[in-house]
């Protein structure tokens, strides 16, 4: 049993609310004839994927919708077979609540792959960089929520020693994680193996929290099933927000990820276990990431579960799948109660950061009270930040300040806001003020690249004036030094001279005549 | 476990800390105490509501948040039982009105309105502020109806007679007559450790204290720095002369100790916010009361401690940020 590192903050929750969704088997979603999946095009953090299919064609299921662009971008795939009806904005499960491009695609009903399928790989026989590129193409990105692509984590350039597998599901009413290590703890298995060669880590850490015996269990028969002796289950404790992929880390090897660095900068990588399905999925049986599992949940959803659902699938027919709501107008929120992301209508499709669907009374909302320092925000915060510093700063817009108290440190866990005693929603302005920090940083950035263009262009000017300047002087030197010296010359220089004379005016003549033909465009430059 | 309580509850878990050591001093020095509380209560409720409604905020959720009602009973508890009701007017005045809400009311006041109330008054007020009725158990020296006249203006003509030296007064003129504290703790009006019955209030006001502790209503870092600040400065100089200065105990249980360690100095609006924060800000104000006690013109010293470590705290904060994870050191 290796040891662990407990967390020295975090929250105890009174109520996981697991045991609503985790107890029956996982429901595959198939869609039907007719059925609109809305697929948006950028569903991770990275580059807009390039788009490879046009209004009104036919797809097969995982054929390829996007195409990755740039350094860091993952494709998008169709998640069934079906024409492809509309290529348009759509309200997507998003902060702001904006609308972005989506591919809608309606469903045939044969759900048919045609021969879609990538060529399998033996990973054991394949070089790094094909390995890499399957992963990309196959649009894999994290599943804990970070939506990360995974192909550039994989792609390490330091060296790392251990592989953590993330199955700590540490939000309260999730359980797709749980019931993929039930369901399919070999496959995790499987894929875990074909990180640790493209990692070429020397072992594998499997943190889950001691609420999910089941699948701490299913996962410790998966690894005693293949005797690899890289690969340990480490049971940790529940506490919030243990998940957290730098929290889990230090739980596991004690070690912190430098502020703004990468996991890999701990010598260890952390991926989630659904991801490493996926991984297992892209490169084993050559299949996209075109479905997850989802956890319909909540106290206002009639029949709780978990779903393998295929992307694009709007959260109503997953609410249907639920045997509906028991309410006329629920709250919907994505993610946990920790860290929910309210969803404006029931439209928005299902993406590769859906992990779970809350179906709720709407919250009654609690008056907000002043702050009155008392600093339980501080003491709960996993990351040893000053939420409350934060807050007054970020209300003030203080943004030095804020930056000053390491905003960009926060992970927005929420345990601040869950605390408090004056129900301010405390992440909310963290939230607010990363943007605004960012979009300053934009702005002052484009004002930057302005100045600088601006700045050249003005020394381009100047120096092309100073250079006709320069030439213009020397030429009347020469005019002059020229006149001096005809002053004392012979016939023999007047003659040359008259000559030269003609042949300027000559020239001057055909000049005038050219200036005529053409347009005065040139007049400036005399 | 980390209860998540609203403001009210936080400030409501503190009124219920402070009953025993209410109790005690209703025992010891009567329905003083009682008046002052109800006093001040009514007083701070009152400007609360005017200035809530001058300042155009919703009554409501203000008054209903205990903050007031808390800041009425740690500045009751301070004032000498019987005090008369113009005196705790006052008092109220300064710490609801100007303390409180000329900064911005609950969350924005810099200073501890209670303590601001309680050193307006001493200022103002010395005379008043000193008559500490003697505590003489089963319900203090007065009737109720005494009592009431004697709050309500007409007062008492041997009021005197009913007043004692507290044991923080008597040691300091007794060391100043060059008396040692042995000798001044066999004097009348000296208890066992402390002044009669003032190490049983103490006593009490550490039970209330530790119940905050156990319910996570205040952290540990605070109090116990101020009584480690106290404790550490009255050791050394005991040490050094236990003819010249009383030993430690009696510090501890003496005057408004306890109380000011474990309910006032706790207060979150006014105190340092960060672990190391707190623990230097109790650690000031353990030591500032020592030397203020020792050498200072007040026998008591907690007001203008908190006070003065008030004033600290924007910058406590500022150095004392704790290490974020992932990062090397803080600033």
């Amino acid at each position: 049993m290796s040891q662990t590192w407990p967390l020295p903050v975090g929250l105890k929750l009174a109520d996981y609310h697991k045991s609503i969704s985790n107890q029956q088997p996982t429901q595959a979603i198939i869609p039907t004839q007719g059925e609109h999946l809305i697929i948006p095009l950028l569903q991770h953090s990275g580059a807009k994927p390039h788009l490879e299919i046009a209004l009104g064609d036919y797809v097969y299921k995982g054929q390829l919708l996007a195409k990755p662009q740039g350094n860091i971008s993952a494709g998008v795939h169709a998640s069934t077979s079906g024409t492809i009806v509309a290529i348009e904005p759509h309200v997507i499960a998003h902060n702001s609540g904006l609308a972005d491009l989506c591919v809608v695609l309606e469903a045939d009903g044969k759900d048919d792959w045609g021969n879609t399928r990538l060529p399998r790989l033996d990973y054991q026989q394949t070089d790094l960089k094909t390995l890499v590129n399957r992963v990309r193409e196959c649009g894999v990105v994290g599943l804990g929520g970070a939506v990360f692509p995974t192909d550039v984590k994989l792609n390490v350039r330091q060296p790392v020693t251990t592989l953590i597998l993330n199955g700590a599901e540490c939000e309260p009413y999730i359980t797709c994680d749980d019931r993929l290590m039930r369901e399919h703890a070999a496959e995790i298995i499987a894929g875990a193996q074909i990180i640790l060669h493209m990692i070429q880590a020397e072992q594998c850490l499997i943190g889950i929290e001691d609420n999910k015996p089941e699948a701490i269990s299913a996962m410790q028969q998966a690894v005693s099933a293949i005797a690899d002796k890289r690969f340990e289950v480490v049971t940790i404790p529940t506490i919030y927000p243990s998940g957290g992929k730098k929290q889990l880390t230090y739980i596991l090897t004690g070690k912190e990820v430098p502020s703004g660095g990468r996991g890999g900068d701990a010598g260890a990588l952390c991926i989630n276990v659904g991801t490493t399905r996926s991984v297992y999925q892209a490169i084993v049986q050559g299949e996209p990431l075109i479905h997850r599992y989802v956890t319909v949940s909540g106290e206002a959803i009639k029949q709780a579960g978990n779903f393998e659902v295929p992307l694009g699938l709007p959260m109503s027919r997953l609410i249907a799948a639920a045997q509906g709501s028991t309410i006329s107008e629920p709250w919907l929120t994505m993610g946990g109660s920790m860290m929910p992301l309210p969803l404006v209508s029931p439209q928005i499709p299902v993406v590769k950061a859906t992990n779970c669907l809350l179906v709720r009374p709407p919250p009654n909302t609690e008056v907000v009270m002043p702050c009155i320092r008392c600093g339980r925000c501080a003491e709960v915060c996993p990351v040893s930040l000053l939420p409350q510093q934060l807050y007054w700063y970020a209300r003030s817009k203080e943004m030095e300040q804020v930056e000053r108290y390491h905003l960009f440190d926060c992970i927005e866990c929420g345990c601040c806001s869950y605390v408090c005693p004056s129900h301010i929603p405390l992440v909310d302005y963290y939230r607010f003020a990363k943007a605004e920090i960012k979009a300053q940083r934009d702005t002052r950035h484009k004002a930057e690249v302005a100045r600088t263009r601006h700045e050249f262009r003005q020394e381009r000017i100047e120096r092309v004036q100073r250079e006709k300047a320069e030439k213009l002087a020397k030429h009347k030197t020469a005019l002059k030094e020229q006149e001096s010296s005809s002053k004392e010359g012979t016939a023999e220089t007047d003659a040359k001279k008259a000559a030269i004379q003609a042949a300027l005016e000559r020239a001057k003549a055909k000049k005038a005549q050219q200036a005529n033909t053409t347009s005065s465009s040139t007049e400036g430059s005399a | 476990m980390n209860p998540h309580y609203t403001v009210a509850q936080v400030m409501q878990q503190v009124l219920l800390a402070l009953i025993p050591g209410i109790a005690v001093m209703l025992w010891f020095f009567g329905w003083g105490v009682i008046t002052n509380l109800v006093l001040a209560s009514l007083f701070a409720l009152t400007f609360e509501a005017l200035m809530l409604y001058m300042r155009k905020r919703p009554l409501q959720p203000f008054l209903t948040d205990y903050s007031a009602l808390l800041t009425a009973c740690l500045l009751a508890l301070a004032l000498p039982p019987y005090a008369p009701w113009w005196l705790i007017a006052v008092g109220m005045l300064f710490a609801i009105v100007l303390a409180k809400h000329l900064y911005g009311g609950l969350g924005y006041n810099p200073f501890n309105p209670a303590m601001i109330g309680y050193a307006a008054l001493l200022v103002s007020f010395p005379l008043e502020m000193t008559l500490w009725p003697s505590a003489s158990g089963g319900f203090g020296v007065l009737d109720l109806g005494s009592t009431l006249s004697k709050v309500f203006g007409s007062g008492l003509s041997n009021w005197d007679a009913y007043t004692h030296a507290t044991a923080l007064d008597s040691m300091k003129i007794g060391l100043n007559l060059h008396q040692t504290p042995s000798q001044l703790m066999q004097t009348e009006g000296m208890g066992l450790i402390g002044s009669q019955g003032w190490e049983w209030v103490n006593l009490a006001f550490l039970v209330g204290g530790a119940w905050m502790l156990y319910k996570r209503v205040i952290t540990w870092h605070i109090p116990i720095a101020v009584l480690l600040g106290l404790t550490l400065l009255a050791t050394l100089f005991w040490l050094y002369s236990p003819n010249h200065y009383p030993n430690p105990l009696f510090h501890l249980l003496s005057g408004a100790t306890m109380l000011g360690a474990f309910f006032i100095a706790t207060d979150p609006v006014t105190a340092s916010t960060t672990p190391l924060g707190k623990v230097i800000f109790g650690l000031g104000i353990g030591g500032l009361v020592y030397v203020i006690r020792t050498w200072g013109g007040y026998p008591d010293a907690i007001a203008f401690a908190v006070i003065v470590m008030n004033m600290a705290v924007p910058l406590l904060d500022s150095y004392t940020q704790p290490r974020v994870y992932g990062r090397k050191r803080s600033l």
